[in-house]
C-alpha cells in the first residue's frame, strides 16, 4: 500500500481550477445574498428548516463517512461538520458570505462528499445530509462557480442531450460499426433502431459509445443469445446519464429525463432496460422524473442487474462454465441504498462464479467507490485528494483478497481503477456484464427457438 | 412569598405546560401547511409501513449499525432519553402533587429508586458535556447553545435531587426546581429540544424514502 501518510487532502483554501476561480471573481456580494437566499428560502422550505433544527450534533453520522474515516477522523469531514461548514453559516449569514467562504463550500459540497447517503442510515433521525450537499451545489450552480470540468459536462448535456459531446450521427455510426463486428460472429445479429413496439428499450451512458463501445458490443451478442426483442432509439434521448443533477442544474435535470421517457414513449416500448450504471438509475428512477412531475418513473425500468437475473433464471440465457477466479463485488450506492439491488446481484454473482468473497461492510453499508455523486466528474485537477479520501476503500478491497472485483457502475469502474493503481491493489475491475459474456453460451438464436 | 409559590405551583404550570403542548403544536401546525404548500410530495412517498418499520427499527437498542459503532455513547444517551420521561413521570413526590390537584394517581417507582435513577440522569448529562468538550468530531459541532441546552436539563434534576435529600435550604431548592422544570418545558417548542416532535418525520419520511421508492433498509 502507497504510504499517503505524507499526502493530506488540499487545505481548503487553496485556490480551485479555472471556472470556480473566474466564477468567484464574477461574483458581486449582491448576487451572492441573492442567489443563496433565493435557493434556501424560496426554493427549500420546512424539510430543510427541520434538517437544520433537528441535527443534536451528536456526531453519530461521523463514522459513516468515509471522507471522514479516510482522513483519519478529521472532524471537518464529518457530515454534520460538511453541513455546518455551509448551511448552517449560510442560514446565520442570511447569505452574506464570503467568496473564500464559497470557494470553500464549492470544494465541500463538490469534492468532499459522494452524496452517497450512507451518513442518513446512521444519523438516528434520518436526516439527509446528501440534500443538503445538493443545495449547496444549486447555490453554486446559481452563482455560476461549478468546477470545470462537470460544468462542461452539464454543458454537453445541455447542448447534445448527452454526456459527451456525441454528435447524432457518431451514436448512429458507432451502433451499426458494433453490429458489424457482431454479425461476423454471430449470423442475423442486430442492434435494432427505433423499432416500434419492441420489448424493450437499452438505454446506455454516453461514455459508451464514446470509448467503451465493446460494452454495446456485449449487450447486443447478449439480446441476440436470449432472443431478446429489443431496440434502441436513434435520436437524442439514448444517453441515460444526468450530469446536471450532480450540479444543481435542475432545469437541464429535468429535461434530460423528459427527453429520456419521450424518446420511450415515442417507441412505445413495454420496458426500459439500463446498462450497469448507478447514477443514470438514480437519475431517472427518483431525481430528474419528479422534477417534471412524475412521482415514480412513467416506465417499468429495469437495471441491468435485474435483467441479467431474469434473463438467467428464465433460462434465455445460460452460462457455459462458471467463471473460476476469486471475484468480491462492489455494490454501488445508487444501486444499493438506491434500489435494494444488492441481493439480486449477489445472486447473479453466484450464478456465474464459482469463487465469491464479500467484501466489508456490504449491501446498504458499503463504501462508495468515492467516484460517485459527480467528484470523479470534477476531473483531474482534483485526483490526488480523491485517492487520499478514498483511503478506506482501498483498505476495504484488499481485505477481500479477491483477484477480481465486480463491480456493476460505470463510475464505481472508473473511481476504483484509480484506487486500485493508486494504491497498487493487485485486482482487476470487471462490470457484471463482463463476467457474463465471459460465461456464458454464446449461441446465434434462431427465431422460433 | 407564599403567593408566589402558590403562583409558581399553580398557574405557572399550567402556563408552562401550555407552551410547552401548544408551542410543539404551533409549530407542528405550521411544519405541516408549509410541507403542503412547496413540498407535498413528501406526502406521494411516505407510508405509514415503512414510516413505522423505521421508527420502529431505531428504537430497538442497538439495532441500528451505528449504534454499535459507539455502542458506550448510544448506550448511555439511550437510558438517558428512557428515563428522562420516566423519572419525572413515576415520581412518588410529583404524583402526590397531581393527585392533590386532579384525584388521579398511578403506580410509582419506590423513592429510593427515582434516587438512583435521577443520579444517572445527572450522570448522563455530565458525560454529554464532557463529550462536546473532548470528542473531536462533536466538539467539532458543538456551539455555546449546545452547553446551555445541557445545564437546563439538568438544573431540573440536579435540584430535584438535592430539593429531595433536604441537604440545605430547602425551600429555596425547591423553588428553584420548579422554575427549573418550567423553563424546561417552556424551552422545548423554542430550542433543539423540539426534536423530540420532529425526529420521528424526519426518521419517517427517511425510512418511506429508502423503503418505499428505494427497497433498501435505512438502518
Amino acid at each position: 500500500m502507497q504510504d499517503t501518510s505524507q499526502m493530506e487532502t488540499k487545505q481548503q483554501d487553496e485556490k480551485m481550477d479555472p471556472a470556480v476561480e473566474g466564477g468567484l471573481e464574477r461574483l458581486t456580494q449582491e448576487k451572492i445574498v441573492k442567489g443563496i437566499n433565493q435557493v434556501l428560502h424560496e426554493e427549500s422550505g420546512a424539510r430543510l428548516k427541520a434538517y437544520v433544527q433537528t441535527c443534536m450534533r451528536c456526531g453519530l453520522c461521523s463514522d459513516a463517512c468515509s471522507y471522514f474515516l479516510s482522513n483519519d477522523k478529521n472532524p471537518r469531514f464529518s457530515p454534520a461538520a460538511k453541513v455546518k461548514q455551509t448551511i448552517w453559516e449560510m442560514l446565520e449569514k442570511k447569505g452574506n458570505v464570503s467568496k473564500d467562504f464559497l470557494r470553500r463550500a464549492v470544494r465541500i459540497a463538490h469534492l468532499e462528499c459522494n452524496v452517497c447517503r450512507r451518513c442518513s442510515m446512521y444519523c438516528p433521525f434520518g436526516i439527509d445530509i446528501a440534500y443538503m450537499m445538493l443545495l449547496v451545489r444549486r447555490i453554486c450552480h446559481k452563482l455560476e462557480i461549478t468546477p470545470q470540468y462537470i460544468q462542461d459536462t452539464v454543458n454537453s448535456h445541455s447542448a447534445t442531450l448527452n454526456q459527451m459531446w456525441v454528435k447524432e450521427d457518431e451514436w448512429i455510426d458507432t451502433l451499426q460499426w458494433q453490429e458489424e463486428d457482431g454479425r461476423d460472429e454471430f449470423e442475423n445479429l442486430r442492434i435494432p433502431l427505433d423499432k416500434r413496439g419492441a420489448d424493450i428499450m437499452y438505454s446506455v451512458i454516453a461514455p459508451e459509445p464514446k470509448f467503451q463501445a465493446g460494452l454495446i458490443y456485449q449487450a447486443a451478442v447478449m439480446m441476440h443469445a436470449a432472443g431478446v426483442n429489443w431496440t434502441m432509439p436513434s435520436r437524442p434521448g439514448w444517453d441515460n446519464s444526468n450530469m446536471a443533477m450532480y450540479t444543481g442544474d435542475n432545469e437541464i435535470s429535468g429535461r434530460i429525463t423528459r427527453t429520456f421517457y419521450e424518446a420511450a414513449a415515442d417507441l412505445n416500448v413495454k420496458r426500459i432496460v439500463m446498462g450497469e450504471c448507478g447514477h443514470a438509475f438514480r437519475s431517472i428512477y427518483d431525481v430528474g422524473n419528479r422534477w417534471v412531475s412524475w412521482a415514480m418513473p412513467p416506465f417499468e425500468v429495469v437495471h441491468a442487474i435485474a435483467f441479467y437475473h431474469e434473463l438467467l433464471t428464465s433460462g434465455r440465457l445460460t452460462i457455459k462454465e462458471k467463471f473460476t477466479e476469486k471475484v468480491t463485488l462492489h455494490d454501488p450506492c445508487n444501486v444499493s441504498r438506491g434500489r435494494g439491488l444488492h441481493d439480486l446481484a449477489r445472486e447473479v454473482v453466484k450464478m456465474t462464479c464459482s469463487d465469491f468473497v464479500e467484501m466489508t461492510p456490504n449491501r446498504e453499508h458499503n463504501y462508495c467507490c468515492g467516484a460517485g455523486g459527480g467528484v470523479i466528474n470534477c476531473g483531474p485537477p482534483y485526483k490526488t485528494e480523491r485517492m487520499v479520501n478514498n483511503r478506506v476503500k482501498a483498505e476495504q478491497l484488499k481485505a477481500t483478497g479477491a483477484k477480481v472485483l465486480i463491480a456493476p457502475c460505470h463510475n464505481c469502474h472508473s473511481g476504483l481503477e484509480d484506487i486500485i493503481h493508486h494504491y497498487k491493489l493487485d485486482m482487476d475491475v470487471k462490470f457484471l456484464g463482463d463476467i457474463i459474456f465471459e460465461t456464458m453460451d454464446k449461441k446465434v438464436y434462431v427465431p422460433g427457438e | 412569598m407564599n403567593a408566589f409559590i402558590d403562583f409558581i405551583m399553580g398557574p405557572m404550570v399550567w402556563i408552562s405546560f401550555i407552551i410547552f403542548i401548544g408551542g410543539l403544536g404551533v409549530r407542528a401546525a405550521g411544519f405541516f401547511r408549509e410541507i403542503k404548500q412547496k413540498e407535498s410530495y413528501i406526502f406521494s412517498y411516505m407510508t405509514l409501513y415503512h414510516s413505522l418499520r423505521s421508527i420502529g427499527a431505531w428504537l430497538v437498542t442497538f439495532f441500528p449499525v451505528s449504534t454499535r459503532q459507539k455502542p458506550f455513547f448510544y448506550g448511555i444517551s439511550y437510558l438517558f432519553h428512557l428515563l428522562l420521561f420516566a423519572v419525572p413521570i413515576f415520581l412518588s413526590g410529583h404524583v402526590i402533587l397531581v393527585q392533590e390537584a386532579f384525584n388521579i394517581s398511578w403506580p410509582v417507582f419506590n423513592d429510593h429508586i427515582a434516587d438512583t435513577l435521577t443520579v444517572l440522569v445527572i450522570a448522563s448529562l455530565i458525560f454529554f458535556w464532557g463529550r462536546r468538550m473532548v470528542v473531536p468530531d462533536v466538539k467539532f459541532l458543538t456551539s455555546p447553545t449546545d452547553f446551555v441546552l445541557i445545564a437546563v436539563v439538568l438544573l431540573p434534576f440536579l435540584t430535584g435531587f438535592l430539593a429531595y435529600h433536604q441537604f440545605f435550604a430547602y425551600r429555596l431548592v425547591m423553588i428553584v426546581h420548579i422554575l427549573c422544570g418550567e423553563l424546561m418545558l417552556i424551552m422545548i417548542p423554542f430550542s433543539r429540544f423540539s426534536h423530540m416532535m420532529f425526529a420521528p418525520f424526519t426518521r419517517a419520511y427517511t425510512g418511506s424514502e429508502f423503503g418505499n421508492v428505494r427497497h433498501a433498509r435505512d438502518w
